[in-house]
């Protein structure tokens, strides 16, 4: 009966995106009039009682397992023990790097049907009918679970974390270990940075900025408004940025409140990743620039010159 | 050594997207088909790179569709594909589709199956993980480079905030994306091979059905760009603190 929610944690904190996976799930939960319960895999310091104020009861913790996310084999017969024990027939994940090689897998497992890349909750009153995002933002398909095991795994920036009040049980799980068959050399993490993914607010810049030297002021910006930093395909093909910054329909496809473009052109395939963006604002010199056509806000003008009076606007709004 | 690597048609990513019957289908008309990009980009051309430092290397296809999806099967072999094999169904449920990709891998045999990190239509994400586990094999998602010894394959793997490097016996599957290789175009010995390479018709076996699609839904149009003068840029502040309430 319960819908168990997978909560991921990073760095002693339960994950922002999982927060909005609990509430969806919580919400869910009432909608089924059945239990929410978090399903917390790994050690963690991250306060786990405190999932009480996001209208979680219970916690399961399998606190013993030292296993590693990208272990998708260990990580979703774990899972599966916990959804066995409690007799849950709806998984929640966000759908996240890991989510992303765990869930399929557990769909397999559980032969529960799978739908990612959700955005609202189920409509219960057509089956178990879930909307999720299709051709990369430009539409949305309504996906019917035809299996009695359900599971669901929900876009970011896609459902409010909705807070209450109260304190979770935490109980500990101990599952049966399962040998790893995969060794991790290395692990290289940019530190510090907003994760791309998860970021309310970001700043992206394109070609329009000529060069990477002109980063500083989108850096600056970004900074200013605890956002995180993105680009355009060519931007990161040319090696001005990161890879894992180019956000578009093959790159990262992204939903934040705010999404504030410089210089790019709004090309088809890069509004795909962008345009569930709640606020999308456009700097553009050509007023022929096809991004205005799908943005909230534009000013025509020169980067170069609207930037730098912008990031001084915002200072004086700090002050 | 034996690879197979899975292929999917797509529309362009320039495909004008609209619905008919209803808003149950896919308006298909004056569409160009393509390889699903991250499967021909990432997952197809690392198979042939492999493939060249070693030509024992095996390269098979396998495609989950109607027979109109031939023509990009015939341009996959003229990249570098060996031979391939389309499963006739147009079913669309993932568990289905990884059900009848997990046959096809059980048969060859294969040390190394290849997936793209999803498809640019269906936005899934999962058949590459759902064939690991039908077949009981470890699984990479979303690796950015790959090399392979006589036993094990070195991936790297994008995580959150950055990326991790992993050794992992044979046989494995993998999810393919940007950085696993250098992009190409057919040339024109490929394409002349193409035409004659295996391309095996089987049909499905049966498989179970998870989900299925009731409809489509286009989003809401923006309602119109608000314009401000280039010279006030604290107008666009003001108004995305007071009005869009974002900052
Ligand atoms: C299959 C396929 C997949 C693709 N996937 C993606 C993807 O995932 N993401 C993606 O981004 N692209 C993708 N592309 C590429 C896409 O088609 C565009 O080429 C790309 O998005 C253009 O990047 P850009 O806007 O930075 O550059 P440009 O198109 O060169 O645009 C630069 C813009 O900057 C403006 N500009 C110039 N100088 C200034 C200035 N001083 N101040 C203000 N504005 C200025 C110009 O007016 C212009 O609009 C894909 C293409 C294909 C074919």
């Amino acid at each position: 009966m319960p819908v168990i929610i997978f909560t991921e944690h990073s760095e002693d904190k339960i994950k922002k995106s999982s927060l909005e996976a609990v509430s969806y799930g919580v919400a869910l939960a009432g909608k089924l009039n059945t239990e929410a319960i978090a399903l917390v895999v790994g050690p963690t310091a991250a306060p786990l009682s405190q999932l009480g104020e996001y209208g979680i009861k219970k916690v399961v913790h399998a606190n013993d397992t030292a296993i590693i996310a990208s272990d998708t084999k260990s990580m979703a017969a774990i899972i599966s023990q916990a959804v066995d024990a409690h007799q849950a027939d709806v998984i929640i994940f966000s759908n996240t790097l890991t989510a992303k090689g765990v869930a399929p897998r557990l769909s397999v497992r559980m032969k529960a049907g799978l739908v990612t890349g959700a955005v609202a909750l189920p409509d219960l009153t057509n089956e178990f009918t879930v909307r999720k995002t299709v051709f990369s933002g430009k539409a949305f398909a309504d996906v019917t679970i035809l299996s009695p095991k359900k599971i669901i795994s929900l876009n970011q920036n896609a459902f409010e974390i909705i807070k209450s009040t109260g304190a979770a049980e935490v109980i500990p799980f101990t599952t049966a270990t399962i040998p790893s068959s995969i060794k991790i050399k290395k692990v290289n993490r940019m530190a510090g940075e907003i994760s791309l993914a998860e970021a309310d607010k970001v700043i992206s810049a394109g070609r329009g900025l000529k060069g990477p030297e002109n980063w500083g002021m989108v850096e600056e910006l970004a900074k200013l408004l605890g956002a995180a930093t993105a680009c355009s395909r060519p931007v990161a093909d040319s090696n001005w940025r990161p890879h894992h910054e180019h956000v578009g329909q093959t790159g990262l496809a992204i939903a934040p409140d705010l999404y504030i473009a410089i210089g790019i052109s709004g090309a088809i395939q890069h509004l795909a990743g962008v345009n569930r963006s709640k606020t999308i604002v456009v700097i553009n010199k050509d007023p022929e620039a096809p991004f205005f056509k799908a943005a909230d806000y534009g000013i025509i003008g020169d980067a170069f010159e609207v930037v730098p009076k912008m990031i001084e606007a915002i200072k004086q709004l700090k002050k | 050594m034996k690879i197979l690597v899975c292929i999917s048609r797509t529309p362009d990513t320039t495909a004008k997207i609209a619905f008919t019957d209803n808003n149950t289908k896919f308006a298909t008309e004056g569409v160009q088909w393509i390889i699903n990009p991250y499967d021909e980009w990432y997952a197809l051309v690392r198979a042939i790179e492999l493939k060249e430092k070693d030509a024992s290397i095996g390269i098979h296809l396998v495609t989950i569709g109607g027979a109109e999806t031939e023509p990009i099967i015939r341009k996959a072999l003229a990249l570098g594909g060996d031979e391939a094999i389309r499963v006739n169904s147009i079913e669309e449920d993932p568990y289905f589709i990884a059900s009848q990709i997990a046959f096809v891998a059980k048969e060859g045999s294969y040390d190394l199956i290849l997936t793209g990190k999803e498809t640019i239509d269906h936005n899934g994400s999962s058949i590459g993980a759902m064939v690991s586990e039908l077949l009981d094999m470890p699984f990479i998602s979303l690796a950015t480079k790959l090399n392979i010894e006589p036993t094990q394959a070195i991936v790297t793997r994008e995580i959150e905030g950055g990326e991790e490097e992993a050794e992992i016996s044979f046989p494995l599957v993998i999810s393919c994306q940007k950085g696993m290789a250098e992009a190409r175009i057919p040339n024109m010995r490929g394409i002349m091979a193409a035409r004659t390479k295996p391309l095996a018709v089987k049909e499905p076996q049966s498989a179970e059905k998870l989900t299925t699609t009731k409809a489509f839904v286009l989003p809401p149009a923006k309602s119109g760009v608000k314009l401000i003068p280039a010279e006030t840029p604290e107008l666009l502040v003001q108004l995305l603190r007071e009005e869009a309430k974002v900052i």
